[in-house]
């Protein structure tokens, strides 16, 4: 067990720096930071002594190795135009995401699951091909524009909620948390919703069809054969079987959702690092977007692993190759 | 009749359609036994038979699109096909109980042994956790689970194929049925553990008279276990009787042909007998006789399909040409 | 007429109501009426678009004929030169409708167009890794593997945001982060049918590898490479759309149904909906219906669902 995770931090290792060297020296192309931060008269020596004290003049590997190095010691360089730790300001944001997350991940598991479980159970019935439908258009609809059109009906032609923004954040535990107060909780309302669109269908498909395959099984039929009532087989039965599947491909969305909140963000203008994200794009905030891309990359990392050692430890039966296709 | 002599369970006229998109399949058409306290009757047929369709008709399990279209099953005088949905969940499991044929595929892979076992008795009587997990631990020594507790805490896949069968097993006996349907139990374990399971069943049932009906294609299972045979080809029963009396002096000539194809020692160096061509899909049933075309007995009568016809010991023919028929004095109603 | 195909006719006849695969393919994607509907809808989407510089009033490109003065004009409102802007027109003074075709031919150019490319590129690595095994194999998943770990969102957007704006550059971060969805099906069903015995007596028989992995093994493998491509499609135009969206994708002068979302996005408080309203319904009702065609392919293609 323990060589088996010993292994997959190797691995986990080996991945974070291949991706830190494939996002830096994609985003090094990015825009010329002098232009940002050079005033405009600027002469010529200005200019090269502005290149050489951010050490651009040295060779790209050599740059490389300065942002690893600097990197491994939690600096990933400051924001050119907050003039702060593009570290710092990134980790302020990401609670917001992270709520925004979470709120979306539960919806997507309280309704998904349920919905999912009685399409599979009649997959025949009237009700269980709507939600089939249903989740064909959550997969559909594009985020953003789900997002805009409900802007445009719940806050500007009902007014019932709140357009955009975050509510008011209470410290909890340690975290800035909104989603317990009224005015937070209508705040994330809207956003939440749009973000667990995706999942929300993706969990109804996999439950229904984790569903359908469970009730062929002959233990269910056996299950049935002990007398067992529906309310049972359904809840204990089948739920633990297709449970163990969902979970884990949720596990790995988790992930998904909070790149996916780079979206959601933009149109509610929620402040989480997704929005930063963006405005940064737009303002060719370099140090931003490569500590971003950093912080999700490593956030990956870390889901992947996590995953993959609780399902062993969870079910020794299943390789895990499995998990994967 | 006294109430001591009827049948544990009487199958009349038994009849279960499949409604499928290609037509209707009648995978069991017009079958009719009947199983008495502490008896075993060995169902036979080829796969597609029936003989499986007729085990779930009988605990009304039949899956769609399948459906019991006519006939009647009575256990103890009650007759299940007209029984609530929820009076069949009463009986199953605690007066009617069944075995399946895959012991891989029979117990669920994610729960334990003691939950599955401890829910099957608590879905039929209020008893407590603990009262249950002791009568669960007695049953599986019943079967010869050696430690019990132990077994009881671990999940299926820490099992042999033979030791899961013996805990479907003891889960269909947990409730002390009074008849239990086994659908091939032994037909996916190997010879030295299907021999003890088929010990230990049958001493079991007769023990505590539980009735058995026991579904198989195995015809040498059936001669060592069984008291009654039916044999069923296409959804009918083409022979009954009792064991010895139809492995002996078959008179269907597809029981004849069964019996033939088993490889045996005596009939060393001769090739085995064989029945030609291949059994039919339900959905396109030869006209008459269902088993004429692969007959070589086929005549002209048997272009319609033959009704059953008795004989002295209560055996029954469903055939217009019986081997032997000169031996064996037909009983005329 | 070889003796095989006299057998096959003569069985045909014999039993009536036989079908051909084509023919029972058919008649199972038909039952379901939705995904007919969206077959139909594709076509005429398609048939729009590919004919747009003849169908759409005005030329949204040219900006000789775009005024200002018709910026933000209501649905139904007549625009300077006297054609009436059916679905209003948007910020730049540009005929919706007109904007929409134009639109709709540049979403589906970028979606269908990336989705072909990365369907060779996925299909080829794929069943390379599928044959060759080995090293190569553990190789190539381990990349696919990764790249699938991360969201498409962000690698396209972070491709986008080095490349830069254009058709050309949208496209190919779309292959970019599409081609491992092709190769990872392609090799899981090779690996299946390469286990197959007519695989095994094709190489009995001394055949080619090439001509044994794509005249024998391809050919097997195709039906769910055809699901999963009516599903990237959609996925593409959405991915598009929502990059667009975020301002990265298509330049402002070339607007995609997303960029027409987008730019509609800022007069939605001020409850000037159609601008962004009706290029969505466009975008949605392209996606869905290629969705709903895919979704039946894909009960109809798999073996294990059916009877």
């Amino acid at each position: 067990m323990s060589v088996f995770i010993i292994r997959r931090l190797m691995q986990s290792a080996l991945v974070v720096v291949i991706m830190s060297f494939i996002v830096f020296s994609g985003v090094f192309l990015v825009g010329d930071p002098v232009e940002i931060l050079v005033s405009d008269d600027a002469d010529q020596e200005e200019r090269e002594m502005m290149i050489k004290s951010m050490g651009l003049d040295k060779p790209f590997l050599v740059q490389y190795g300065i942002f690893i190095s600097k990197a491994i010691r939690g600096d990933l360089g400051d924001s050119f135009v907050f003039q702060e730790p593009a570290l710092l300001l990134i980790l302020d944001r990401m609670p917001a995401t992270m709520e925004l997350a979470v709120v979306a991940l539960l919806i997507a598991i309280v309704f998904g699951i349920p919905l999912g479980v009685w399409a599979g159970l009649k997959p025949e019935s009237l009700a269980s091909k709507s939600i089939m439908t249903g989740s064909i258009l959550g997969f559909s609809l594009p985020t953003f524009w789900v997002g805009i059109m409900m802007i445009l009906l719940f806050a500007v032609v009902l007014g019932w909620l709140p357009s955009t923004g975050r509510g008011d954040v209470q410290i909890i535990l340690g975290m800035p948390i909104s989603v317990f107060s009224w005015d937070g909780f209508s705040h994330v309302l809207m956003p939440a919703v749009n973000l667990a669109l995706f999942k929300l269908s993706m969990v109804i498909r996999l439950a229904r069809a984790g569903t359908r395959e469970v009730m062929h099984q002959d233990y269910i039929k056996f299950a049935r054969a002990k007398g067992l009532k529906e309310q049972r087989i359904i809840l204990v039965h089948v739920l633990k079987n297709i449970l163990i599947p969902v979970v884990t491909v949720l596990g790995l969305e988790f992930g998904g959702l909070v790149a996916f909140s780079v979206v959601t963000e933009t149109v509610f203008a929620w402040p989480g690092m997704g929005k930063l994200l963006i405005d940064s794009i737009g303002l060719l905030d370099r140090p931003i977007i490569v500590a971003y891309l950093m912080i999700i990359v490593f956030l990956f990392v870390l889901i992947n692993l996590l995953v993959d050692i609780c399902y062993s430890i969870l079910d020794p039966r299943v390789r895990l190759q499995d998990i994967k296709s | 009749m006294s109430l001591s002599e009827s049948p544990t369970i009487e199958v009349k006229d038994l009849k279960t359609y499949f409604f499928t998109k290609g037509g209707i399949a009648r995978a069991v058409d017009g079958v009719s036994f009947s199983v008495g306290r502490g008896k075993v009757l060995g169902l036979v047929g080829e796969s597609g038979s029936g003989k499986t369709v007729t085990g779930f008709s009988i605990l009304g399990l039949v899956d769609e699109p399948g459906r019991i279209v006519g006939g009647e099953i009575l256990y103890r005088g009650e007759n299940l096909v007209s029984a609530s949905p929820d009076r069949m969940r009463e009986l199953r499991g605690v007066n009617i109980s069944m075995i399946f044929q895959d012991p891989m595929m029979t117990l669920n892979p994610v729960l334990r042994i003691d939950t599955q076992m401890i829910e099957a008795l608590q879905a039929h009587e209020s008893i407590s956790k603990d009262d249950a997990r002791q009568r669960a631990r007695d049953v599986l020594g019943q079967v010869g689970i050696a430690s019990p507790d132990e077994r009881l805490r671990s999940y299926p896949h820490q099992f042999s194929g033979g030791m899961r069968q013996r805990v479907a097993i003891a889960i269909a006996l947990l409730n002390k049925p009074d008849l239990i349907v086994a659908d091939e139990p032994t037909t996916a374990l190997d010879v030295t553990i299907q021999g003890q399971i088929l010990y230990e069943v049958q001493k079991l049932c007769s023990q505590t008279g539980t009735a058995l009906i026991w579904i198989t294609h195995d015809l040498s299972v059936v001669a060592g276990l069984a008291d009654d045979i039916c044999v069923m080809y296409a959804g009918r029963i083409v022979e009954q009787g009792s064991v010895n009396s139809v492995l002996d002096k078959p008179m269907h000539p597809y029981t004849d042909g069964l019996i033939s194809s088993v490889p045996s020692r005596n009939k060393r160096g001769v090739p085995l007998a064989q029945i030609p061509g291949m059994a039919p899909s339900l959905l396109k049933l030869p006209k008459g006789c269902s088993f004429g075309p692969r007959c070589a007995h086929f005549s002209n009568a048997c272009d319609s399909i033959p009704d059953i016809s008795n004989y002295e010991n209560g055996r029954q023919i469903r055939c217009h040409n019986p081997l032997g028929a000169g031996t064996t004095l037909r009983v005329t109603d | 007429m070889t003796t095989a195909e006299n057998n096959m006719e003569s069985e045909e006849k014999g039993y009536e109501g036989v079908q051909t695969p084509l023919r029972r393919f058919l008649s199972d994607f038909c039952e379901a009426k939705l995904a007919v509907v969206g077959f139909f809808t594709i076509l005429a989407i398609a048939l729009v678009a590919i004919m747009a510089p003849f169908i759409a009033p005005t030329d949204p490109y040219d900006l000789a004929t775009v005024s200002v003065l018709d910026s933000r004009l209501a649905p139904g409102e007549a625009m300077m030169n006297g054609t009436t802007a059916h679905l209003g027109t948007d910020g730049a003074g540009r005929d919706m409708v007109s904007a929409m075709i134009y639109g709709l031919r540049i979403s589906l150019g970028v979606g269908i167009g990336s989705g072909l490319i990365a369907m060779l590129i996925g299909i080829s690595f794929g069943l390379l890794s599928a044959y060759a095994g080995g090293k190569i194999d553990s190789i190539f998943m381990r990349i696919v593997d990764i790249q699938l770990s991360f969201p498409a969102i962000l690698v396209a957007l972070v491709l986008l945001v080095t490349l830069g704006k254009g058709v050309d550059k949208t496209i190919i971060a779309l292959v970019v982060v599409q081609w491992a969805y092709y190769a990872r099906t392609i090799r899981g069903t090779a690996l299946v049918e390469r286990r197959r015995e007519y695989i095994e007596s094709a190489v009995c028989l001394g055949l080619s590898k090439n001509r044994i992995m794509f005249r024998h093994l391809l050919p097997n493998c195709l039906a769910p490479m055809i699901v999963v491509g009516t599903m990237q499609i959609a996925h593409a135009i959405s991915l598009e759309a929502t990059l667009s969206f975020l301002g990265l994708g298509m330049p402002q002068t070339e607007p995609s149904l997303g960029r027409l979302i987008s730019n509609g996005f800022e007069y939605i408080l001020s409850g000037k909906y159609w601008i962004s309203v009706y290029p969505g319904i466009a975008l949605l009702v392209t996606i869905v219906s290629i969705n709903l065609v895919g979704d039946r392919l894909r009960d109809v293609l798999n073996p294990r669902l059916q009877k």
